[in-house]
Protein backbone atom coordinates (compact mmCIF):
# COMPACT_ATOMS: atom_id res chain seq x y z
CA UNK A 1 0.00 0.00 0.00
CA UNK A 2 1.27 3.46 -0.90
CA UNK A 3 2.09 5.55 2.16
CA UNK A 4 1.64 9.30 2.18
CA UNK A 5 4.57 11.53 2.96
CA UNK A 6 4.43 14.59 5.18
CA UNK A 7 7.91 15.70 4.10
CA UNK A 8 9.79 14.94 0.92
CA UNK A 9 13.25 16.30 0.15
CA UNK A 10 14.99 15.28 -3.05
CA UNK A 11 18.56 16.34 -3.64
CA UNK A 12 18.27 19.40 -1.39
CA UNK A 13 21.39 21.55 -1.41
CA UNK A 14 22.04 24.63 0.71
CA UNK A 15 25.28 26.55 0.45
CA UNK A 16 26.59 29.46 2.50
CA UNK A 17 29.46 30.80 0.44
CA UNK A 18 32.13 28.11 0.39
CA UNK A 19 30.33 25.97 2.95
CA UNK A 20 27.76 23.41 1.85
CA UNK A 21 25.49 22.98 4.87
CA UNK A 22 23.11 20.53 3.21
CA UNK A 23 24.53 18.49 0.38
CA UNK A 24 22.05 16.64 -1.82
CA UNK A 25 19.85 15.46 1.03
CA UNK A 26 16.99 13.04 0.41
CA UNK A 27 14.49 12.72 3.23
CA UNK A 28 11.08 11.10 3.43
CA UNK A 29 8.87 11.44 6.47
CA UNK A 30 5.72 9.30 6.24
CA UNK A 31 2.55 10.69 7.79
CA UNK A 32 2.07 9.68 11.42
CA UNK A 33 5.68 8.71 12.08
CA UNK A 34 8.51 10.23 14.09
CA UNK A 35 11.73 10.65 12.16
CA UNK A 36 14.93 11.61 13.94
CA UNK A 37 17.68 13.60 12.26
CA UNK A 38 20.75 12.50 14.13
CA UNK A 39 24.07 14.16 13.75
CA UNK A 40 26.77 16.20 15.47
CA UNK A 41 26.79 19.99 15.63
CA UNK A 42 27.34 21.38 12.16
CA UNK A 43 25.95 18.32 10.40
CA UNK A 44 23.22 20.39 8.72
CA UNK A 45 20.27 19.47 10.93
CA UNK A 46 19.16 23.00 11.79
CA UNK A 47 19.63 24.14 8.19
CA UNK A 48 17.41 21.27 7.09
CA UNK A 49 14.78 22.44 9.59
CA UNK A 50 15.01 25.99 8.23
CA UNK A 51 14.62 24.69 4.68
CA UNK A 52 11.33 23.12 5.76
CA UNK A 53 9.91 26.44 6.95
CA UNK A 54 11.39 28.32 3.97
CA UNK A 55 13.48 30.46 6.31
CA UNK A 56 16.33 29.09 4.22
CA UNK A 57 15.88 28.66 0.49
CA UNK A 58 17.49 25.61 -1.11
CA UNK A 59 20.00 26.26 -3.89
CA UNK A 60 19.09 22.97 -5.57
CA UNK A 61 16.61 20.15 -5.17
CA UNK A 62 12.93 19.75 -4.44
CA UNK A 63 11.16 20.17 -1.14
CA UNK A 64 7.54 19.36 -0.40
CA UNK A 65 5.87 19.71 2.99
CA UNK A 66 2.34 18.38 3.49
CA UNK A 67 1.91 18.39 -0.26
CA UNK A 68 3.01 22.01 -0.70
CA UNK A 69 6.01 22.88 -2.85
CA UNK A 70 8.58 25.05 -1.12
CA UNK A 71 9.38 27.87 -1.13
CA UNK A 72 6.43 28.96 -3.31
CA UNK A 73 3.72 27.47 -1.10
CA UNK A 74 5.54 27.54 2.21
CA UNK A 75 2.99 29.78 3.88
CA UNK A 76 0.30 27.15 3.46
CA UNK A 77 2.63 24.47 4.77
CA UNK A 78 3.58 26.62 7.76
CA UNK A 79 -0.09 27.09 8.62
CA UNK A 80 -0.23 23.36 9.32
CA UNK A 81 3.18 22.95 10.95
CA UNK A 82 4.36 23.60 14.47
CA UNK A 83 7.99 24.51 15.03
CA UNK A 84 9.93 24.13 18.26
CA UNK A 85 13.21 25.99 17.82
CA UNK A 86 16.54 25.05 19.26
CA UNK A 87 16.91 28.50 20.83
CA UNK A 88 14.25 29.70 23.23
CA UNK A 89 12.48 32.65 21.56
CA UNK A 90 9.54 33.11 23.91
CA UNK A 91 8.46 36.64 24.77
CA UNK A 92 10.04 36.77 28.20
CA UNK A 93 8.22 39.82 29.52
CA UNK A 94 4.83 38.27 28.75
CA UNK A 95 3.02 35.74 30.88
CA UNK A 96 2.63 32.11 29.93
CA UNK A 97 -0.97 32.68 28.84
CA UNK A 98 -0.09 35.81 26.84
CA UNK A 99 2.55 33.86 24.90
CA UNK A 100 -0.05 31.27 23.94
CA UNK A 101 -2.58 33.99 23.11
CA UNK A 102 -0.16 35.70 20.72
CA UNK A 103 0.60 32.49 18.88
CA UNK A 104 -3.05 31.50 18.71
CA UNK A 105 -3.44 34.66 16.62
CA UNK A 106 -0.30 34.07 14.56
CA UNK A 107 -1.43 30.52 13.80
CA UNK A 108 -4.94 31.76 12.98
CA UNK A 109 -6.85 29.74 15.56
CA UNK A 110 -10.49 30.78 15.03
CA UNK A 111 -11.84 33.23 17.59
CA UNK A 112 -14.38 30.73 18.94
CA UNK A 113 -11.70 28.09 19.55
CA UNK A 114 -8.99 30.35 20.91
CA UNK A 115 -9.82 30.08 24.61
CA UNK A 116 -10.01 26.28 24.48
CA UNK A 117 -6.74 26.13 22.52
CA UNK A 118 -4.97 28.19 25.17
CA UNK A 119 -6.35 26.02 27.98
CA UNK A 120 -5.25 22.91 26.11
CA UNK A 121 -1.78 24.43 25.69
CA UNK A 122 -1.56 25.27 29.39
CA UNK A 123 -2.52 21.72 30.31
CA UNK A 124 -0.12 20.20 27.82
CA UNK A 125 2.72 22.32 29.20
CA UNK A 126 1.52 21.55 32.73
CA UNK A 127 1.50 25.27 33.43
CA UNK A 128 -2.15 25.83 34.30
CA UNK A 129 -1.26 27.22 37.72
CA UNK A 130 1.49 29.35 36.17
CA UNK A 131 -0.66 30.98 33.50
CA UNK A 132 -0.07 34.46 34.92
CA UNK A 133 3.64 33.98 35.56
CA UNK A 134 6.05 35.95 33.40
CA UNK A 135 8.19 33.70 31.24
CA UNK A 136 11.43 35.08 32.68
CA UNK A 137 10.34 33.66 36.04
CA UNK A 138 9.99 30.10 34.70
CA UNK A 139 12.58 27.32 34.95
CA UNK A 140 14.33 26.03 31.83
CA UNK A 141 12.13 22.94 31.72
CA UNK A 142 8.93 24.95 32.02
CA UNK A 143 10.04 27.24 29.21
CA UNK A 144 10.75 24.26 26.96
CA UNK A 145 7.33 22.79 27.70
CA UNK A 146 5.78 26.15 26.89
CA UNK A 147 7.72 26.30 23.61
CA UNK A 148 6.28 22.92 22.65
CA UNK A 149 2.74 23.89 23.70
CA UNK A 150 3.09 27.13 21.71
CA UNK A 151 4.00 25.15 18.59
CA UNK A 152 0.96 22.91 19.06
CA UNK A 153 -1.61 25.64 19.76
CA UNK A 154 -3.27 25.14 16.34
CA UNK A 155 -3.15 21.33 16.36
CA UNK A 156 -0.58 21.06 13.55
CA UNK A 157 -0.39 17.98 11.34
CA UNK A 158 3.40 18.15 11.35
CA UNK A 159 5.74 19.17 14.17
CA UNK A 160 9.37 20.14 13.62
CA UNK A 161 11.45 19.81 16.78
CA UNK A 162 14.94 21.26 16.48
CA UNK A 163 17.08 19.82 19.28
CA UNK A 164 14.14 19.88 21.69
CA UNK A 165 16.07 18.86 24.79
CA UNK A 166 19.48 20.41 24.19
CA UNK A 167 21.03 21.81 27.34
CA UNK A 168 18.42 20.39 29.70
CA UNK A 169 19.08 18.19 32.71
CA UNK A 170 18.14 14.48 32.53
CA UNK A 171 14.86 14.76 34.51
CA UNK A 172 13.56 17.59 32.33
CA UNK A 173 14.68 15.74 29.22
CA UNK A 174 12.62 12.72 30.24
CA UNK A 175 9.57 14.91 30.87
CA UNK A 176 9.86 16.25 27.34
CA UNK A 177 10.35 12.77 25.92
CA UNK A 178 7.04 11.79 27.51
CA UNK A 179 5.40 14.82 25.92
CA UNK A 180 6.83 14.04 22.47
CA UNK A 181 5.94 10.37 22.82
CA UNK A 182 2.33 11.34 23.62
CA UNK A 183 2.23 13.45 20.47
CA UNK A 184 3.54 10.57 18.40
CA UNK A 185 0.98 8.24 19.91
CA UNK A 186 -1.78 10.67 18.92
CA UNK A 187 -0.63 10.33 15.31
CA UNK A 188 1.10 13.68 14.81
CA UNK A 189 3.93 13.50 12.30
CA UNK A 190 7.21 14.55 13.90
CA UNK A 191 10.59 15.44 12.49
CA UNK A 192 13.06 15.84 15.31
CA UNK A 193 16.69 16.82 15.05
CA UNK A 194 18.94 15.76 17.88
CA UNK A 195 22.50 14.94 18.69
CA UNK A 196 21.47 12.75 21.60
CA UNK A 197 21.66 9.06 20.62
CA UNK A 198 19.28 7.96 23.35
CA UNK A 199 16.68 10.51 22.29
CA UNK A 200 16.66 9.27 18.72
CA UNK A 201 16.65 5.64 19.76
CA UNK A 202 13.72 6.09 22.16
CA UNK A 203 11.47 8.35 20.13
CA UNK A 204 12.14 7.89 16.45
CA UNK A 205 10.51 5.27 14.25
CA UNK A 206 13.16 6.04 11.65
CA UNK A 207 16.54 7.69 12.05
CA UNK A 208 18.46 9.57 9.39
CA UNK A 209 22.10 9.94 10.31
CA UNK A 210 23.50 13.16 8.92
CA UNK A 211 27.12 14.02 8.45
CA UNK A 212 28.53 17.01 6.58
CA UNK A 213 25.10 17.81 5.18
CA UNK A 214 24.57 14.35 3.72
CA UNK A 215 22.60 11.29 4.67
CA UNK A 216 25.03 8.67 5.97
CA UNK A 217 22.35 6.07 6.67
CA UNK A 218 18.64 5.85 7.26
CA UNK A 219 16.24 3.30 8.70
CA UNK A 220 14.61 2.16 11.93
CA UNK A 221 17.16 2.35 14.78
CA UNK A 222 17.15 -1.39 15.48
CA UNK A 223 17.60 -2.20 11.78
CA UNK A 224 20.45 0.27 11.43
CA UNK A 225 22.19 -1.23 14.42
CA UNK A 226 21.71 -4.77 13.19
CA UNK A 227 22.80 -3.93 9.67
CA UNK A 228 25.94 -1.98 10.53
CA UNK A 229 27.03 -3.16 13.98
CA UNK A 230 25.39 -6.55 14.44
CA UNK A 231 23.93 -7.72 17.73
CA UNK A 232 27.03 -7.67 19.87
CA UNK A 233 30.10 -5.50 20.22
CA UNK A 234 33.30 -6.48 21.94
CA UNK A 235 35.04 -3.78 23.95
CA UNK A 236 38.75 -4.45 24.31
CA UNK A 237 40.71 -2.35 26.80
CA UNK A 238 44.42 -1.89 27.02
CA UNK A 239 47.37 0.39 26.32
CA UNK A 240 47.47 2.17 22.93
CA UNK A 241 49.93 -0.33 21.43
CA UNK A 242 47.71 -3.24 22.37
CA UNK A 243 44.62 -1.47 20.96
CA UNK A 244 46.43 -0.86 17.67
CA UNK A 245 47.41 -4.52 17.52
CA UNK A 246 43.80 -5.67 18.21
CA UNK A 247 42.47 -3.22 15.65
CA UNK A 248 44.78 -4.50 12.94
CA UNK A 249 44.04 -8.11 13.79
CA UNK A 250 40.24 -7.55 13.82
CA UNK A 251 40.37 -5.81 10.50
CA UNK A 252 42.41 -8.61 9.00
CA UNK A 253 39.62 -10.95 10.12
CA UNK A 254 37.17 -8.77 8.16
CA UNK A 255 35.64 -7.18 11.27
CA UNK A 256 34.79 -3.50 11.59
CA UNK A 257 36.16 -1.54 14.52
CA UNK A 258 35.85 1.85 16.11
CA UNK A 259 37.98 3.64 18.67
CA UNK A 260 36.17 4.71 21.85
CA UNK A 261 38.81 6.61 23.80
CA UNK A 262 40.31 4.04 26.17
CA UNK A 263 39.12 1.00 24.27
CA UNK A 264 38.51 -0.36 20.84
CA UNK A 265 35.09 -1.66 19.87
CA UNK A 266 34.91 -4.59 17.51
CA UNK A 267 31.54 -4.60 15.82
CA UNK A 268 29.40 -7.47 14.67
CA UNK A 269 31.15 -10.11 16.80
CA UNK A 270 28.05 -12.32 17.09
CA UNK A 271 29.54 -15.78 17.67
CA UNK A 272 33.15 -14.61 17.14
CA UNK A 273 35.55 -15.70 19.88
CA UNK A 274 38.90 -14.24 18.82
CA UNK A 275 39.59 -11.65 21.55
CA UNK A 276 39.24 -11.22 25.27
CA UNK A 277 37.01 -8.30 26.21
CA UNK A 278 33.60 -7.18 27.42
CA UNK A 279 30.61 -7.99 25.28
CA UNK A 280 27.72 -5.56 25.12
CA UNK A 281 24.73 -5.04 22.83
CA UNK A 282 25.49 -2.94 19.75
CA UNK A 283 23.88 0.49 19.73
CA UNK A 284 23.16 3.44 17.49
CA UNK A 285 26.30 5.25 18.57
CA UNK A 286 28.36 2.38 17.16
CA UNK A 287 26.58 2.88 13.85
CA UNK A 288 27.05 6.61 13.86
CA UNK A 289 30.75 6.52 14.63
CA UNK A 290 31.30 3.70 12.18
CA UNK A 291 29.58 5.52 9.34
CA UNK A 292 30.77 9.02 9.96
CA UNK A 293 33.92 8.69 11.98
CA UNK A 294 32.59 11.30 14.39
CA UNK A 295 31.94 11.03 18.10
CA UNK A 296 28.61 12.44 19.23
CA UNK A 297 27.16 13.64 22.53
CA UNK B 1 5.28 6.82 -1.54
CA UNK B 2 3.27 9.91 -2.43
CA UNK B 3 3.29 13.28 -0.76
CA UNK B 4 0.21 13.94 1.33
CA UNK B 5 -2.22 16.31 -0.31
CA UNK B 6 -5.39 16.39 1.79
CA UNK B 7 -6.88 18.47 3.22
CA UNK B 8 -5.67 21.35 1.07
CA UNK B 9 -6.55 24.70 2.62
CA UNK B 10 -7.54 27.85 0.85
CA UNK B 11 -4.61 29.38 -0.97
CA UNK B 12 -2.85 32.04 1.10
CA UNK B 13 -1.88 35.35 -0.41
CA UNK B 14 0.42 38.31 0.17
CA UNK B 15 -0.34 40.88 2.86
CA UNK B 16 -3.11 38.95 4.54
CA UNK B 17 -5.10 40.54 7.32
CA UNK B 18 -4.82 37.56 9.75
CA UNK B 19 -1.03 37.59 9.46
CA UNK B 20 -0.80 41.35 10.02
CA UNK B 21 -3.31 41.13 12.87
CA UNK B 22 -1.28 38.34 14.48
CA UNK B 23 1.87 40.46 14.53
CA UNK B 24 -0.08 43.49 15.74
CA UNK B 25 -1.60 41.46 18.57
CA UNK B 26 1.89 40.48 19.64
CA UNK B 27 2.97 44.12 19.64
CA UNK B 28 -0.09 45.31 21.54
CA UNK B 29 0.20 42.57 24.17
CA UNK B 30 3.92 43.30 24.54
CA UNK B 31 3.22 47.01 24.77
CA UNK B 32 1.18 46.33 27.91
CA UNK B 33 4.42 45.27 29.59
CA UNK B 34 6.54 48.29 28.63
CA UNK B 35 4.16 51.15 27.85
CA UNK B 36 5.32 53.21 30.79
CA UNK B 37 8.95 53.38 29.73
CA UNK B 38 8.08 53.78 26.05
CA UNK B 39 5.65 56.59 26.79
CA UNK B 40 8.13 58.26 29.11
CA UNK B 41 10.97 58.29 26.61
CA UNK B 42 8.78 59.25 23.67
CA UNK B 43 7.13 62.17 25.41
CA UNK B 44 9.48 63.57 28.00
CA UNK B 45 12.38 64.16 25.62
CA UNK B 46 10.46 66.24 23.06
CA UNK B 47 8.74 68.07 25.87
CA UNK B 48 12.10 69.06 27.31
CA UNK B 49 13.12 70.31 23.87
CA UNK B 50 9.89 72.28 23.72
CA UNK B 51 10.40 73.89 27.09
CA UNK B 52 14.12 74.51 26.66
CA UNK B 53 14.02 75.87 23.10
CA UNK B 54 10.63 77.51 23.41
CA UNK B 55 11.40 79.48 26.50
CA UNK B 56 15.08 79.79 25.66
CA UNK B 57 14.36 81.49 22.34
CA UNK B 58 11.49 83.32 23.93
CA UNK B 59 13.99 85.19 26.06
CA UNK B 60 15.94 86.25 22.95
CA UNK B 61 13.32 86.92 20.28
CA UNK B 62 9.69 88.00 20.28
CA UNK B 63 8.56 86.08 17.24
CA UNK B 64 9.78 83.59 14.67
CA UNK B 65 8.13 83.86 11.26
CA UNK B 66 5.22 85.64 12.87
CA UNK B 67 4.77 83.07 15.64
CA UNK B 68 5.59 83.25 19.31
CA UNK B 69 8.69 81.13 20.04
CA UNK B 70 6.72 78.61 22.13
CA UNK B 71 4.16 78.21 19.35
CA UNK B 72 6.87 77.87 16.72
CA UNK B 73 8.86 75.31 18.69
CA UNK B 74 5.80 73.40 19.98
CA UNK B 75 4.56 72.69 16.47
CA UNK B 76 8.08 71.92 15.29
CA UNK B 77 8.68 69.53 18.16
CA UNK B 78 5.75 67.39 17.03
CA UNK B 79 7.93 66.20 14.16
CA UNK B 80 10.80 65.57 16.57
CA UNK B 81 8.50 63.46 18.74
CA UNK B 82 7.35 61.53 15.68
CA UNK B 83 10.95 60.89 14.68
CA UNK B 84 11.96 59.83 18.18
CA UNK B 85 9.01 57.50 18.62
CA UNK B 86 9.25 55.96 15.14
CA UNK B 87 12.82 55.72 13.86
CA UNK B 88 14.55 54.84 17.12
CA UNK B 89 12.18 52.11 18.37
CA UNK B 90 12.13 50.68 14.85
CA UNK B 91 15.91 50.56 14.63
CA UNK B 92 16.66 49.17 18.06
CA UNK B 93 13.49 47.12 18.46
CA UNK B 94 13.92 45.38 15.13
CA UNK B 95 17.58 44.63 15.73
CA UNK B 96 16.92 43.22 19.21
CA UNK B 97 14.02 41.12 17.97
CA UNK B 98 15.95 39.41 15.20
CA UNK B 99 19.43 39.32 16.68
CA UNK B 100 18.95 38.72 20.40
CA UNK B 101 15.40 37.61 21.09
CA UNK B 102 14.99 35.60 17.86
CA UNK B 103 11.36 36.69 17.88
CA UNK B 104 11.18 36.94 14.11
CA UNK B 105 12.33 33.33 13.70
CA UNK B 106 9.30 32.28 15.71
CA UNK B 107 6.93 34.55 13.79
CA UNK B 108 8.22 33.48 10.38
CA UNK B 109 7.76 29.82 11.31
CA UNK B 110 4.02 30.66 11.50
CA UNK B 111 2.04 31.55 8.35
CA UNK B 112 3.48 35.06 8.25
CA UNK B 113 5.82 36.36 5.52
CA UNK B 114 8.52 38.99 5.94
CA UNK B 115 6.43 41.50 3.99
CA UNK B 116 3.56 41.06 6.44
CA UNK B 117 5.87 41.15 9.42
CA UNK B 118 7.47 44.45 8.35
CA UNK B 119 4.11 45.94 7.41
CA UNK B 120 2.54 45.08 10.75
CA UNK B 121 5.52 46.35 12.71
CA UNK B 122 5.57 49.63 10.84
CA UNK B 123 1.80 50.12 11.16
CA UNK B 124 2.07 49.69 14.90
CA UNK B 125 5.06 52.01 15.27
CA UNK B 126 3.42 54.62 13.03
CA UNK B 127 0.29 54.53 15.17
CA UNK B 128 2.31 55.04 18.32
CA UNK B 129 4.24 57.86 16.65
CA UNK B 130 1.00 59.53 15.59
CA UNK B 131 -0.18 59.54 19.19
CA UNK B 132 3.13 60.40 20.86
CA UNK B 133 3.75 63.13 18.32
CA UNK B 134 0.82 65.07 19.75
CA UNK B 135 2.29 65.26 23.24
CA UNK B 136 4.41 68.42 22.75
CA UNK B 137 1.41 70.10 21.14
CA UNK B 138 -0.86 69.19 24.06
CA UNK B 139 1.78 70.32 26.57
CA UNK B 140 2.13 73.59 24.67
CA UNK B 141 -1.60 74.24 25.05
CA UNK B 142 -0.89 74.66 28.76
CA UNK B 143 1.79 77.21 27.88
CA UNK B 144 -0.34 79.38 25.63
CA UNK B 145 -0.77 77.51 22.34
CA UNK B 146 -4.33 78.17 21.31
CA UNK B 147 -6.41 75.02 20.62
CA UNK B 148 -7.73 74.71 17.06
CA UNK B 149 -9.77 72.23 15.01
CA UNK B 150 -6.78 71.71 12.78
CA UNK B 151 -5.00 70.05 15.69
CA UNK B 152 -7.25 67.03 15.17
CA UNK B 153 -5.40 66.28 11.93
CA UNK B 154 -1.99 66.26 13.63
CA UNK B 155 -2.18 62.55 14.68
CA UNK B 156 -2.83 61.69 11.04
CA UNK B 157 0.13 63.77 9.86
CA UNK B 158 2.23 62.13 12.58
CA UNK B 159 1.02 58.71 11.42
CA UNK B 160 1.95 59.31 7.78
CA UNK B 161 5.34 60.69 8.76
CA UNK B 162 5.82 57.97 11.38
CA UNK B 163 5.12 55.30 8.76
CA UNK B 164 8.10 56.52 6.76
CA UNK B 165 10.40 56.89 9.75
CA UNK B 166 9.41 53.49 11.16
CA UNK B 167 10.29 51.91 7.83
CA UNK B 168 13.51 53.92 7.77
CA UNK B 169 14.38 52.44 11.19
CA UNK B 170 13.49 48.88 10.14
CA UNK B 171 15.48 49.32 6.94
CA UNK B 172 18.48 50.53 8.93
CA UNK B 173 18.21 47.54 11.28
CA UNK B 174 17.90 45.24 8.28
CA UNK B 175 21.12 46.47 6.73
CA UNK B 176 23.05 46.84 10.02
CA UNK B 177 25.70 44.25 10.74
CA UNK B 178 25.91 45.21 14.40
CA UNK B 179 24.03 47.51 16.72
CA UNK B 180 27.06 49.84 16.77
CA UNK B 181 26.33 50.61 13.09
CA UNK B 182 23.42 52.71 14.31
CA UNK B 183 25.89 55.32 15.55
CA UNK B 184 26.68 56.21 11.92
CA UNK B 185 23.02 56.59 11.06
CA UNK B 186 22.20 58.67 14.12
CA UNK B 187 25.18 60.99 13.68
CA UNK B 188 25.33 61.25 9.90
CA UNK B 189 21.66 61.02 8.94
CA UNK B 190 19.15 61.55 11.72
CA UNK B 191 20.86 64.39 13.58
CA UNK B 192 21.33 66.55 10.44
CA UNK B 193 17.77 65.84 9.34
CA UNK B 194 16.53 66.68 12.82
CA UNK B 195 18.38 70.01 12.85
CA UNK B 196 17.49 70.78 9.24
CA UNK B 197 13.76 70.31 9.79
CA UNK B 198 12.84 73.84 10.75
CA UNK B 199 11.64 72.67 14.15
CA UNK B 200 13.61 75.16 16.22
CA UNK B 201 14.59 77.83 13.70
CA UNK B 202 13.20 78.64 10.26
CA UNK B 203 14.88 77.12 7.24
CA UNK B 204 15.12 80.52 5.53
CA UNK B 205 17.88 81.44 7.96
CA UNK B 206 20.10 78.80 6.32
CA UNK B 207 22.22 79.16 3.14
CA UNK B 208 20.29 78.45 -0.05
CA UNK B 209 21.82 75.02 -0.67
CA UNK B 210 20.82 73.94 2.82
CA UNK B 211 17.31 75.27 2.24
CA UNK B 212 17.06 73.12 -0.90
CA UNK B 213 18.22 70.07 1.05
CA UNK B 214 15.87 70.98 3.87
CA UNK B 215 12.91 71.01 1.54
CA UNK B 216 13.69 67.42 0.60
CA UNK B 217 13.72 66.47 4.27
CA UNK B 218 10.51 64.58 5.17
CA UNK B 219 10.85 65.86 8.72
CA UNK B 220 10.67 69.45 7.44
CA UNK B 221 7.53 68.63 5.49
CA UNK B 222 6.07 67.17 8.67
CA UNK B 223 6.89 70.37 10.56
CA UNK B 224 5.29 72.57 7.89
CA UNK B 225 2.17 70.42 7.67
CA UNK B 226 1.72 70.46 11.44
CA UNK B 227 2.14 74.23 11.60
CA UNK B 228 -0.34 74.80 8.79
CA UNK B 229 -2.80 72.41 10.47
CA UNK B 230 -2.49 73.95 13.92
CA UNK B 231 -2.62 77.58 12.77
CA UNK B 232 -5.12 77.02 9.96
CA UNK B 233 -2.75 78.28 7.28
CA UNK B 234 -3.41 75.53 4.74
CA UNK B 235 -2.01 76.07 1.26
CA UNK B 236 -2.16 74.02 -1.91
CA UNK B 237 1.48 73.10 -1.58
CA UNK B 238 0.57 71.21 1.59
CA UNK B 239 -0.80 68.55 -0.71
CA UNK B 240 2.64 68.28 -2.29
CA UNK B 241 4.17 68.04 1.20
CA UNK B 242 1.75 65.26 2.09
CA UNK B 243 2.52 63.54 -1.20
CA UNK B 244 6.21 63.71 -0.47
CA UNK B 245 5.64 62.06 2.92
CA UNK B 246 3.55 59.33 1.31
CA UNK B 247 6.19 58.68 -1.34
CA UNK B 248 8.90 58.69 1.34
CA UNK B 249 6.89 56.16 3.36
CA UNK B 250 6.21 53.87 0.42
CA UNK B 251 9.83 53.87 -0.76
CA UNK B 252 11.08 53.20 2.76
CA UNK B 253 8.49 50.44 3.19
CA UNK B 254 9.65 48.51 0.14
CA UNK B 255 13.33 48.95 1.01
CA UNK B 256 12.64 47.87 4.62
CA UNK B 257 10.96 44.69 3.32
CA UNK B 258 13.90 44.03 1.01
CA UNK B 259 16.43 44.58 3.80
CA UNK B 260 14.59 42.39 6.28
CA UNK B 261 14.04 39.62 3.74
CA UNK B 262 17.78 39.55 3.13
CA UNK B 263 18.36 39.46 6.86
CA UNK B 264 15.77 36.86 7.84
CA UNK B 265 15.60 34.51 4.86
CA UNK B 266 18.90 33.01 3.78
Amino acid sequence: MERELAIRLRGAVKRYGEITAVDGLNLSVPVGTCVGLLGPNGAGKSTTMRLLTAQSIADEGEIEVLGFRLPEESKMARAQCGVVPQLDNLDVTLTVEQNLLVFSHLYRVPHTERKAAIERGLEMARLVDRRDTRVDKLSGGMRRRLLIARALIHRPRLVLLDEPTVGLDPQVRQQLWALIDALRTEGTTILMSTHYIEEAQRLADTVLIMSHGECAATGPPSELVLKHAGREVLEVYGPPARLAEVEAQAQSEGLRTRRTGTSISILNVDGFRGFEGERRPANLEDVFVLLTGEEIG
Amino acid sequence: MSVTTAPRPQRLHRLERPAITGVLVREVVNFSSYWRSATFSSTVEPTIYLLAFGFGFGALVNNINGLEPVQFVATGTVATAVLFSAAFPAMFGTFVKYQFQRTYDAILAAPVDTEELVTAETLWIATRAGVYGCVPMVVAVFFGLEPSWGMLTVPLIGWVSGFGWANFGIMTAGFAKSIENFNYIVSAVLTPLFLLAGSFFPLDSFPTWLQVLGNLNPLHQTVELVRDAVFGTWEWNDLARLGLLVVFGLIMWRIAIYAMTRKLID
